[in-house]
C-alpha cells in the first residue's frame, strides 16, 4: 500500500527533464497547477494534457509508474467525481434510484475529475524527476529572497535534508523495537483502543530516545565538521540556470500564452467549431 | 613511510575535564590532569576501558569540549580561544563511533561535500576534493547512493572521506570500528594505514588492542589519567598492569608472556602475530 | 526441547527492485542443551533465520518445528511460543523503556499474566543470572546505567521470560573487553545452570571457539559449513573466502604451519595454542 504512493517518490533517470534546474521545475509545477484552475473548458485541458504528456514522454518515466501514484488517490477522485455528478442542479439526464444525474452534473464531474488527475500527475512529475535533496536545494534557493522577511530558508532546508536522511533509519529502528518488544510478549494487535494506545509506550519511549540520541550525535558530528549555519556556506551543486533551463522556461511561457489565448478567444473558437 | 620533522601538532597541558552528573552532589572528573604532546605525522592509539576518559579526551582536542583546567593547543591554536575554533576544527577532523549518526545527507557525495561547504570553498574545488576523498576510501563508485543502502564499514568510510575532504592535518578517530563487523573493521583499519602513510597525524581511540599494534605510540588511559605511554613494544612489556586495568593484551604479547613463563626465551618487542610467527619459525 | 528447520526460504521485498533471497533453503537440527554458534558476515541471513524461530517472520516456504510441533503451520499459537523462546536483538539496550530496571525486567513476565509474587521472583532471578546486583540496580533508571550494565539489564528482561531457547544476536557488540567477558561468562553460567538451548550469533570466532558445541556458518542465505568448532575452523581458506576469519590463535598456528612448523592437533584457543607451541619449541630444541 505505502509502496504504491508515487507522490514524493523519485524515479531515477538522466533525462532532459531530470537535469533541469530544480528551481525551474518547482516554479513550473506551481504555474501548471495555477493554470489548471484558470482553465475553463476541455479545450484548455486538452492543451494542458498534451503539454504534460510531452513532458512525461521526455522524462522517460513509465506511464504505468505514474498511474500507480493515481491509484493511491483513486478514492478521492471517485469521491469528487460522484459528488459533482449528483450534487449539481440542471437539466436531468437520467435517474439512478433517488439520485438524479444532470447534464451540468456530468460535465462538472468530468471537469473536476480531469483537473484532479492532471493536478496529481503534474505535481508528481516534479518529485518523480527531482531527487528530494535537489528539491530541497531548489526550495532553499527560491526562499532566499524571503530571508529579509525573517524566513529561515537555510534552516528549513537543512531540516528537510536531515529528515530525508534519517527517515529510513528511524523506520528500521521502529521495526526492530517492535520485534524486540513482541519477543518479550508485547501485543500490539488486540484489545480496546485505549489498551492498544497504552501498548505503544514500549515502542514510543525507545523510539524517542533513539531519535534524541541520533540528534545529539549528529549535532556533534556537524559541529566537528565546521557547520555554523548558512552564512558563508558554499555548495557542491551550485544551482545554475543553463541554456536548457532557458529553453524549458520559454516553452513554459508559450504554454501559458496559449492557455491564456484559448481562454480569451474561447467564444471565437467555439463559434468556429460550430461552423464546422 | 615518510620521515617527518619532529614537530608538536597537538599539545595537551595538564588537562582537567569535569562533567556535572544528575543525582550526584559534585561534578565527576573524567580527565584528571593529562599532558601529552603529539608529533605531526605520528599515529597515536589511545586505549582504555569505557569511562576511562578517552572519548572525553578526543572531544577536547577539537574543541567540542573545552577544558575545565589546563589547555589544549592544535597547530598553535588554543581550543579555549573562541576566535580560533573553526581553525582548530578544520585542522583536527573527527570520525565518530556510530556510522549512521554522523552522515548528514541522503546522498554519499553530498555528505562528503558537507565539510568543505561549511568552510566556504568554491564549488569546483569542492568537486575535486570530494572525488579525491571518495577515491581515497574506495567509495567513488557509490557516490550517488544513499547511506542507508551501505554496509557499516562503507558508511564509516564515507564518514572518513567527509573529514579527509576538509584537508585536516590530523584526524581523531573515536572508536571508529566498535560497531562494525570484522570485514568493516579491516576496511577502516586499512584506510587508517593509508592516511598515516600520507603524513596525516592520527589519533585512534579504541578498546581493541589488536588495532593498536600498528601505531607509533600507545597511550593507555585509566580513571582519567595516563597510565602507560610509549611505543607498542615498550608499553606491552607491562602485560600485568594492562590486564589489571580490564584490558586484554594483543595475542602475540600474551602468548610471548606465557611462553616466557614456560622457560622459553622470547624477546620482548614482538607485538604483531607476524613478528611472533617469524620469530618462532626462524 | 529441540529445533528442526526444514528447507526454509524467505524473500525480502518481493516484487520490488530490491528483492533479495535472505534465506535460500536452510535446514538445521538443534538438540537439547546445545550451545550453537551462528556465524556469517553482515547480510548473510543469520538474523533473518533466528527471527523465524519464534515466529516473528514467516517463511515463504519451508517449515520450523520447535519441540516437535510445527510453528510455521497456519494458525499455530505464537504467544506460548514466544514465551519459550527468548530473542535478544543487537544493541538490546535501545529497547529499554521503563522508569526502573525492575519494571523493565518485569515487562516480559507481566505480559505473561504472572502473579506479582511470581514476577518478583523472576525479576530477581533474571537480574542475578545477568550479573546485576538487585539491591543497587533494581530501582535505578536503566538510562543511568553504564553501557555494559544497560546491556545486562536488557538481557535480564529476556531471561525473566524463562525461555527454553535463548537466542542472542551479537550480545557483546560495542562493549569494552571487561563487559564482553562478563557477558560470555554469563552465557556459560546460564548454560550450566539451565541446560537450555543457546544460539549465539557472533562475528567473534574466538568466542565461538571457546563456547560453541557446534557452529553453523551462513553465506548468502545458505548454511555453507557446520559442525564442531575443530571441524569448521579447519576450513580456514573457505572461511576467509566468506569474509570471516579463524580464531586468532588458530590463525596464528596456520601461519606457523605455512612456514613449515610441525604442530600437532588443532588448537583453537590461546590456552591450547600455548601448549602446542610449547611442545613445538621443545621438540625443535631437542633436535640438533
Amino acid at each position: 500500500m505505502i509502496r504504491d504512493i508515487t507522490i514524493g517518490q523519485y524515479y531515477p533517470g538522466d533525462s532532459w527533464v531530470h537535469r533541469l534546474d530544480p528551481r525551474l521545475k518547482i516554479v513550473a509545477a506551481l504555474v501548471f497547477i495555477v493554470t489548471l484552475f484558470v482553465i475553463r473548458d476541455f479545450i484548455g485541458y486538452a492543451m494542458a494534457a498534451l503539454a504534460l504528456a510531452v513532458t512525461i514522454a521526455i522524462s522517460r518515466v513509465p506511464l504505468g509508474f505514474m498511474l500507480r501514484g493515481l491509484k493511491a488517490i483513486f478514492v478521492i477522485i471517485v469521491f469528487t467525481f460522484t459528488l459533482n455528478m449528483f450534487m449539481t442542479d440542471g437539466e436531468t439526464l437520467f435517474d439512478i434510484g433517488p439520485l438524479t444525474v444532470t447534464r451540468e452534473g456530468l460535465y462538472n464531474a468530468l471537469f473536476m475529475g480531469t483537473r484532479l488527475v492532471l493536478l496529481i500527475m503534474g505535481s508528481s512529475l516534479l518529485t518523480l524527476t527531482t531527487k528530494p535533496i535537489r528539491l530541497t536545494d531548489g526550495m532553499e534557493s527560491l526562499m532566499k529572497p524571503f530571508g529579509a522577511l525573517g524566513l529561515p530558508s537555510h534552516e528549513l532546508a537543512m531540516m528537510m535534508t536531515i529528515a530525508l536522511r534519517f527517515i529510513p533509519t528511524l523506520l528500521e529502528e521502529t521495526d526492530k523495537i517492535m520485534k524486540a518488544q513482541s519477543a518479550r510478549g508485547a501485543d500490539f494487535e488486540s484489545g480496546s483502543v485505549i489498551r492498544r494506545a497504552r501498548n505503544l509506550v514500549p515502542i514510543l519511549v525507545p523510539l524517542f530516545i533513539s531519535a534524541f540520541r541520533i540528534a545529539q550525535e549528529l549535532a556533534m558530528a556537524m559541529e566537528a565538521r565546521c557547520y555554523r549555519g548558512g552564512e558563508g556556506r558554499t555548495r557542491l551543486h551550485e544551482l545554475r540556470f543553463r541554456a536548457r533551463d532557458a529553453a524549458a522556461a520559454a516553452l513554459g511561457a508559450l504554454f501559458i500564452a496559449l492557455v491564456a489565448l484559448e481562454r480569451v478567444f474561447a467564444d471565437t473558437i467555439y463559434g468556429f467549431l460550430h461552423i464546422i | 613511510m615518510a620521515k617527518h620533522a619532529e614537530r608538536t601538532i597537538i599539545r595537551i597541558e595538564d588537562l582537567v575535564f569535569e562533567y556535572a552528573r544528575d543525582g550526584e552532589p559534585g561534578p565527576s572528573r573524567a580527565i584528571d590532569g593529562v599532558s601529552l604532546d603529539i608529533q605531526a605525522g605520528s599515529f597515536t592509539a589511545v586505549i582504555g576501558r569505557n569511562g576511562s576518559g578517552k572519548s572525553t579526551l578526543a572531544r577536547n582536542i577539537n574543541a567540542l569540549l573545552l577544558p575545565c583546567g589546563g589547555a589544549v593547543y592544535v597547530d598553535g591554536f588554543k581550543t579555549s580561544d573562541a576566535a580560533s575554533i573553526w581553525e582548530i576544527r578544520q585542522r583536527a577532523g573527527m570520525v565518530f563511533q556510530n556510522p549512521d549518526n554522523q552522515l548528514v545527507s541522503a546522498i554519499v557525495e553530498d555528505d562528503v561535500a558537507f565539510g568543505p561547504e561549511n568552510l566556504g570553498i568554491a564549488p569546483d574545488e569542492i568537486r575535486r576534493r570530494v572525488d579525491a576523498a571518495l577515491g581515497a576510501v574506495d567509495m567513488y563508485g557509490e557516490r550517488k547512493k544513499s547511506p542507508h543502502m551501505l554496509s557499516g564499514g562503507q558508511k564509516q568510510r564515507v564518514a572518513i572521506a567527509g573529514v579527509v575532504a576538509m584537508r585536516p592535518k590530523c584526524i581523531i578517530f573515536d572508536e571508529p570500528t566498535a560497531m562494525l563487523d570484522p570485514q568493516g573493521r579491516a576496511e577502516v583499519m586499512k584506510i587508517l594505514g593509508e592516511l598515516h602513510d600520507e603524513g596525516i597525524t592520527l589519533v585512534l581511540i579504541t578498546h581493541f588492542m589488536e588495532e593498536t599494534v600498528g601505531a607509533d605510540r600507545i597511550v593507555i588511559m585509566d580513571a582519567g589519567r595516563v597510565a602507560l605511554d610509549g611505543p607498542p613494544a615498550e608499553v606491552f612489556r607491562h602485560v600485568g598492569e594492562i590486564r589489571a586495568m580490564g584490558l586484554d593484551a594483543p595475542l602475540a604479547v600474551e602468548l610471548g608472556e606465557r611462553l616466557r613463563k614456560r622457560g622459553h626465551y622470547i624477546p620482548y618487542g614482538l607485538v604483531t602475530v607476524e613478528e611472533m610467527v617469524a620469530y618462532l619459525c626462524r | 526441547m529441540s529445533i528442526r528447520v526444514e528447507d526454509l526460504v524467505y524473500v525480502y521485498g518481493e516484487g520490488t527492485p530490491y528483492e533479495t533471497r535472505a534465506l535460500d533453503g536452510v535446514s538445521m537440527e538443534i538438540e537439547d542443551g546445545e550451545l550453537i554458534g551462528l556465524a556469517g558476515h553482515t547480510g548473510s541471513g543469520k538474523s533473518t533465520l533466528v527471527q523465524h524461530l519464534n515466529g516473528i517472520l514467516r517463511p515463504k516456504s519451508g517449515r520450523v518445528f520447535v519441540d516437535g510441533s510445527e510453528i510455521t503451520a497456519r494458525g499455530a499459537k505464537l504467544t506460548g511460543l514466544r514465551r519459550r523462546i527468548g530473542l535478544l536483538f543487537q544493541y538490546p539496550e535501545y529497547q529499554l523503556f521503563e522508569e526502573t530496571v525492575y519494571k523493565d525486567v518485569a515487562f516480559g513476565p507481566s505480559n505473561l499474566g504472572l502473579s506479582e509474587a511470581e514476577t518478583d521472583q523472576r525479576v530477581r532471578e533474571a537480574m542475578f543470572l545477568a550479573g546485576l546486583d538487585f539491591e543497587s540496580a533494581a530501582q535505578r533508571s536503566p538510562f543511568e546505567l553504564s553501557g555494559g550494565q544497560k546491556r545486562k539489564a536488557a538481557i535480564a528482561g529476556v531471561l525473566a521470560m524463562r525461555p527454553d531457547i535463548l537466542i542472542l544476536d551479537e550480545p557483546t557488540a560495542g562493549l569494552d573487553p571487561k563487559s564482553q567477558s562478563d557477558i560470555l561468562r554469563m552465557l556459560g553460567n546460564i548454560r550450566k545452570s539451565r541446560g537450555i538451548i543457546i544460539i549465539l550469533i557472533s562475528h567473534n570466532m574466538d568466542d565461538m571457539a571457546r563456547l560453541a558445541d557446534r557452529i553453523f556458518v551462513m553465506e548468502k542465505g545458505r548454511i555453507e559449513l557446520s559442525g564442531p568448532p575443530e571441524d569448521v575452523f579447519s576450513r580456514g581458506a573457505e572461511l576467509r573466502g566468506m569474509g570471516l576469519g579463524l580464531p586468532e590463535a588458530a590463525g596464528m598456528i596456520d601461519m606457523m604451519r605455512d612456514r613449515g612448523a610441525e604442530i600437532e592437533g588443532r588448537p583453537l584457543t590461546l590456552d591450547a595454542a600455548e601448549l602446542a607451541i610449547d611442545r613445538y619449541l621443545r621438540s625443535k630444541r631437542a633436535r640438533p
